[in-house]
């Protein structure tokens, strides 16, 4: 059916149609509309789930994990402080292999008050063990959210799913997009671990250290084997309803002699300045990364690279020039923009491109 | 009623010597039935209850993070109802994960009526640790954070619990089983949000040989230190050994010189408890002979 709406609204109508049994969630801006949407669904049996109003983030992913535990769907959503405040609790429904999907509106952390959209947030949440893909259209916002349950409860998974969108310049924006006929696309939740009073047993006891080590490979192993698990599921998606995904997005790459990176709103915004690089002449192309973890195989040999970082890493540098240098091997103009919500347009952009050095860093509005 | 033989806390845990906390937990456990989850944030259960792949427990034990026994415990409830089932969830805590870390979460799931038990079993410090001062250790006692004593009071957790107006509240303690057996089998009874808080003397932790748990218990009932009482829909009502204690009891100083912890404790310290208890006492009994 063809909707209108918000980012957000796509990821509750998505949520809606995959049916989970709980919802457990705690408002914080500017994700409060998917709360909001799911709460009025429940209320007027739309859907058909147990919504808990927790009285934080720490406790919105501890509600999931007891239900979760039982071998329910399960969802939340979150953004910034609200994501950090779970942290420990993302370590613990990753380490317990619950396939909770959540969706993370991506904003500034404080000190000071900022709503604006930022990446820090999910980026710093990037090692506990969730998988996380980053949207940049209501609609892939709607589908990927839908996609992530199946993902997520696969048996070579069984780890949880974070969608990132960027706040208000996604979950705000009023977009077109597609629902689909959920009818049998996702299969019934089977958590082989789930609770079995018939079957007692103690589940994250006290672990000595071999076994940890191996429940820790077993965690990668399930990351590992989610990259066919994403291509698999995001085929069967194409073949069903049209729409095709992938690990990344490329823009006119066959031939580019520089591409553009980055993740989200940006990863979208750039394909504008690639077209108008190209009729300056330069042969440029973009790669919107969309599985950030596990993270994509990428082949950049030979190719000039910007990657645009909404985020830092104080003391080292922009995440995702980070994670490309580390995986691909590349020296890339490391461009530092859009912190806090700041606009960035496809002309500055397009800029980042003309003034790149190899290896160089620039913070967009900061540097001259 | 009769306590029935089933255990679902098998032999050889690896508790201290005279621990409450284990004793605590098997009549819990007797009381709830085979159909039951336990969910338990860090404490000493989770040592007690053994080490991977091995387990003392009968029944399914979920493990969770300090601060979020009682919000696992909402989110497992509400899964198995959807569900249509009837599985009890029983949040077992010690203090230190309840009156401070895990407080926040026990109020939001007490406010929002979701159908759980939530058990406190009250060693009065971080014993897991290794005795450190906690929000429910009680005046004067010594903690290796407290190693003069601990100049505040203890925090009135009942009181806090109270005003979220849970269907069932009660206290019990380790030296009084069958109390707490019946007390626990009338909380789950009950559909709701129910909380026990259970004294529990830790012989280590107290300072006192570990064949006096009983015994302590018993002071701590017998002196009004700790009063066995219910509260059943918002009515008060004491219960057991404390019926007695609310009319004569012995002194305070009884209590607290059999433990090590109270070593050193002054003649005014002292007579300040036993003013304290004896307010305390009269309190509640107002409390009961009131209408509301």
């Amino acid at each position: 059916m063809l909707m209108i709406g918000t980012g957000n609204k796509a990821v509750a109508l998505a949520v809606r149609d995959a049916k989970p049994v709980v919802v457990a969630a705690y408002p914080i801006t500017p994700q409060t509309e998917i709360v909001e949407e799911i709460a009025n669904y429940v209320t007027d049996g739309s859907m058909d789930a147990r919504y808990i109003p927790v009285e934080s983030e720490h406790s919105s992913m501890a509600a999931c994990i007891g239900a979760a535990a039982t071998g329910v769907r399960t969802f939340t959503a979150t953004s910034s402080h609200g994501l950090v405040y779970m942290c420990e609790m993302l370590h613990m429904s990753a380490g317990a292999r619950l396939p909770i999907v959540m969706a993370n509106a991506n904003r500034a952390l404080g000190p000071g008050w900022n709503i604006g959209a930022e990446q820090s947030d999910s980026l710093s949440m990037r090692d506990t063990g969730w998988l996380q893909c980053y949207v940049s259209t209501a609609q892939e916002a709607y589908d990927t959210a839908f996609m992530a349950f199946r993902i997520a409860e696969h048996e070579s998974v069984l780890l949880p799913v974070m969608i990132n969108l960027d706040g208000f310049l996604l979950t705000h924006i009023t977009q077109p997009f597609e629902t689909v006929d959920p009818e049998g696309f996702l299969p019934p939740t089977n958590t082989p671990h789930a609770i079995d009073i018939n079957h007692p047993g103690g589940y994250g006891t006290l672990t000595k250290g071999t076994e940890h080590f191996r429940f820790r490979w077993d965690i990668e192993r399930g990351m590992r084997d989610s990259v066919a698990v994403i291509q698999e599921v995001e085929e069967a998606f194409a073949g069903r309803y049209g729409r095709r995904y992938d690990m990344v997005e490329e823009y006119r790459c066959e031939d580019a002699e520089v591409v553009i990176i980055a993740m989200g709103t940006l990863g979208k915004e750039m394909e504008v300045a690639v077209d108008i690089l190209r009729e300056e002449g330069v042969r440029a192309g973009s790669i919107r990364i969309r599985w950030f973890r596990p993270f994509p195989a990428i082949d950049l040999a030979g190719r000039e690279v910007v990657v645009i970082d909404r985020d830092y890493s104080f003391g080292f540098g922009g995440v995702l020039a980070n994670e490309l240098r580390a995986k691909c091997g590349c020296r890339p103009f490391s461009v530092i923009a859009g912190l806090g919500g700041q606009e960035v347009t496809y002309d500055d952009i397009a800029s980042f491109v003309r003034i790149r050095t190899e290896g160089g860093e620039h913070w967009f509005g900061v540097d001259a | 009623m009769a306590i029935p033989d089933e255990e679902y806390i098998l032999k050889t845990t690896s508790a201290c010597a005279g621990c409450p906390s284990s004793l605590i937990l098997r009549y819990v456990t007797k009381a709830a039935g085979p159909d039951t989850v336990l969910v338990i944030p860090a404490c000493c259960t989770s040592v007690i209850q053994g080490v991977y792949p091995t387990t003392a427990m009968n029944i399914p034990v979920y493990n969770v993070a300090f601060a979020s026994a009682a919000a696992v415990g909402s989110g497992m409830s509400e899964a198995f109802r959807a569900c249509g089932k009837k599985t009890n969830v029983i949040c077992y805590a010690g203090d230190g994960g309840t009156v401070d870390i895990g407080i926040q979460a026990l109020s939001g799931a007490l406010e929002r009526g979701n159908d759980f038990l939530y058990v406190c079993y009250d060693n009065e410090a971080y014993s897991n640790t290794g005795m450190q001062r906690s929000g429910a250790t009680p005046f004067a006692a010594r903690t290796t954070t407290t190693p003069a004593g601990k100049q505040d009071l203890k925090k009135d957790l009942d009181a806090i619990v109270a005003a979220h107006n849970p269907v069932y509240q009660a206290t019990a303690c380790a030296a009084y089983p069958v109390d707490l057996y019946n007390k626990v089998v009338k909380a789950l009874s009950m559909p709701g949000p129910k909380f026990m808080h259970v004294l529990a003397p830790c012989p280590p932790g107290w300072r006192f040989p570990s064949e006096e748990t009983i015994e302590m218990g018993k002071l701590a009932v017998k002196s009004g230190m700790w009063v066995l009482w219910e509260r059943d829909h918002g009515k008060l009502a004491i219960t057991g050994a404390s019926k007695a204690a609310m009319v004569k009891r012995i002194p305070v100083a009884d209590y607290l010189t059999r433990q090590g912890r109270f070593k050193g404790i002054t003649e005014e310290q002292i007579a300040e408890i036993q003013a304290a208890i004896d307010r305390s006492i009269g309190c509640l009994q107002k409390e009961v002979e009131s209408e509301c």
